[in-house]
């Protein structure tokens, strides 16, 4: 490394005589070796606690989606089946979380997704029953949409707990406009666009995923039988 | 260079050469990430570390750092430093992390480090290079300070997420956006020139 | 196709790098007094800015994976002696274009929006061509708030100012008022 730097100093002509370049080298390949070193032991002091950190944050947020699963299990896409091995090249895994209740029985699935919203992306995390097909719960991860009107979208609890026991595929309708149809979702007056977008999410997602889910239900344990070939569509 | 006392190096960089405020430098955190109190100070709390730390080593190793490379060294340092303010928030603090995102990372770039470096700890001893960087973390931390009261009382009605004027306060939300970063410090530095004119005037009256 | 496109307007407008994240203030600040000084800084950071996606993608493909203490360390170590390279390249090949752009980049090296770009494509895991795109956007976005500020600098110098407001408080305002302006481009390709 200390090979590039050298050309990243001021100019180094005239050369001052009583600096020889092997000083300038040494100097820049000390100082980064000393970094590095520095930041390989802070590295491993704090590695366990962020671990910790992250896990933490992604328990909470599963255990809001699913209702406080007494256990959950981690699951991931290989080959258009669900597996409970990481795939052996993966770098970032299709994940998907399933989640038991106290009786050991499936409760749904946890599924992080993220699209465009009004602002920037918007990922979220939603519980999935695909036995009987219904969204178990919301909760929006990240956000930059607009405060007061677009963030309602996260921070408006009323709102947040009409995805509990919609049934997918999700439709948008104006709030108050609905006729009772348990796949309809009000949108929010002044968010149109962020709270179509949080419902556009969870559709693409199990457009995407949601066949899998089902099959991985039916065929509990035995999901390796079913070939890849056989892809429903919703 | 003229000579300083430590008080003068202390006092200087708080209000008279504020680094924001004054000398326009390290905008982009002080900007970015005064939505609320809490972030803007710790973002001047992690600043703040960096600059110390920074400027001790540097001024201790002033004499082993040839010149021709020295801009590289101070960069190396600095980065090291930030990082390890990086880790350190992930790891204790992990929302303020996340609120603060790659500004952190950002610190690297502040311009009002490095030219402490140049100007003052690459020169210095130890202990005045120390008071240097205090007194300009101090300086920075409150200018950021201030712009994370405005934007937050006038933007959300809360101080440090404490509500302050009731529910039927309609907050100003453009002073959480990033336009009301540049209105506020804008309107800021109006003020400030206001305040030295009129002290000048009286000063020529008098 | 659809998700470059979204990337790149993203970054261009919506999120514009200098008015909605304030990365890049400095050139902002400095430059941007004449329209041609700025559309040509706005240029070399978009060049700049190309080969920081580039470097920081070689960097998250092959050599953090195995140490992702050393990124900060080494996006600034490699992106600033590879744009020196480069500068002294410009400056051998093309004299006139040196000119141009060339005394932007030793500026242009240590500017937040440089280093930003690389964190924010890591950070969002953008692939080689997402990467690409998104420096592209970036770039021409701070093209566009340049000159932007430049032309409007240019007609306040004749305005009736009040002498308090001259100079960074009007610039201040000023970009209040575009960051403003440009929270209209939000919700642009999600509908």
């Amino acid at each position: 490394m200390s090979d590039d730097r050298t050309s990243q100093g001021p100019p180094t002509f005239p050369p001052r005589p009583e600096v020889s370049a092997t000083r300038l080298v040494a100097t820049l390949g000390l100082a980064g070796a000393s970094a590095g070193l520095v930041l390989v032991v802070v590295f491993q002091a704090t590695q366990p606690a962020i671990r910790r950190n992250k896990q933490a944050a992604l328990d909470a947020a599963i255990a809001v989606v699913l209702n406080d699963p007494a256990r959950v299990d981690t699951l991931y896409v290989r080959d258009g089946a669900l597996s409970a091995e990481p795939p052996p090249d993966g770098k970032a895994p299709d994940r998907v979380w399933s989640g038991f209740d106290d009786d050991g029985r499936p409760v749904g699935f946890a599924l992080v997704a993220g699209e465009p919203g009004f602002q920037d992306v918007v990922r979220l995390i939603f519980g999935y029953d695909p036995t009987s097909r219904t969204v178990l719960g919301m909760k929006v991860l990240e956000s930059k949409e607009t405060p007061g009107l677009g963030d309602k979208i996260e921070k408006d609890a009323a709102w947040v707990a009409l995805f509990e026991g919609a049934e997918a595929p999700l439709v948008p309708v104006k709030a108050g406009g609905g006729t009772g149809d348990p796949r309809e979702v009000d949108t929010i007056t002044g968010a149109t666009i962020s709270s179509k977008a949080v419902i556009r999410i969870i559709n693409h997602e199990l457009e995407r995923i949601g066949p899998l889910l089902e099959r991985h239900r039916r065929g509990a344990g035995t999901a390796d039988a079913d070939a890849p070939e056989r892809e429903e569509t919703p | 260079m003229r000579e300083t006392t430590p008080r003068e190096d202390l006092v200087r960089g708080i209000w008279r050469e504020n680094p924001v405020l004054i000398q326009m430098l390290g905008l982009c955190p002080a900007l970015a990430v005064t939505n609320t109190v809490a972030n803007s100070l710790a973002m001047g709390i992690a600043t703040f570390f960096v600059l110390c730390g920074s400027s001790v080593l540097v001024s201790l190793l002033k004499k082993a750092i040839p010149h021709e490379v020295r801009i590289s060294t101070y960069i190396l340092i600095i980065a090291t430093f930030v990082t390890v303010a990086d880790m350190t928030l992930e790891a204790v603090v992990p929302t303020i992390h996340k609120a603060l995102g790659a500004f952190i990372a950002l610190i690297v770039v502040n311009c009002m480090i490095l030219g402490r470096q140049e100007a003052f700890a690459s020169k210095r001893p130890v202990s005045r290079a120390l008071i240097d960087a205090v007194g300009t973390g101090l300086g920075f931390t409150i200018a950021l300070f201030l712009m994370g009261a405005v934007r937050e009382i006038l933007g959300s009605g809360t101080f440090l997420g404490a509500s302050l004027f009731g529910p039927r306060f309609e907050p100003w939300v453009v002073f959480v956006l990033p336009a009301g970063g540049f209105l506020t410090l804008g309107f800021l530095l109006l003020g400030l020139s206001w305040w030295e004119r009129r002290k000048r005037d009286r000063a020529e009256a008098a | 196709m659809e998700n470059l496109l979204w990337i790149l307007l993203s970054a261009m407008v919506v999120n514009n790098f200098t008015l909605a994240l304030f990365l890049g203030l400095c050139p902002f600040m400095g430059v941007s007094a004449r329209v041609g000084t700025a559309l040509r800084m706005g240029m070399a950071n978009v060049f700049v800015l190309t080969i920081t996606s580039l470097c920081a993608w070689f960097l998250n493909s092959f050599v953090l994976p195995h140490a992702p203490y050393l990124r900060l360390i080494s996006f600034i170590v490699v992106i600033a002696s590879l744009v020196q390279i480069v500068e002294m390249v410009i400056k051998k090949v093309s004299p006139t274009l040196f000119r141009q752009l060339g005394i932007f980049l030793p500026l242009i090296t240590t500017n937040c929006a440089i280093l930003g770009l690389a964190i924010f494509q890591t950070n969002r895991g953008y692939d080689l061509l997402e990467g690409l795109f998104f420096a592209l956007g970036a770039g021409l976005g701070l093209t566009l708030a340049l000159v932007l500020m430049a032309s409007i600098r240019e007609t306040t110098e004749l305005a009736d100012v009040p002498d308090l407001a001259k100079g960074t408080a009007l610039v201040l305002i000023v970009a209040g008022s575009l960051s403003l302006a440009f929270m209209g481009f939000a919700g642009l390709l999600s509908t």
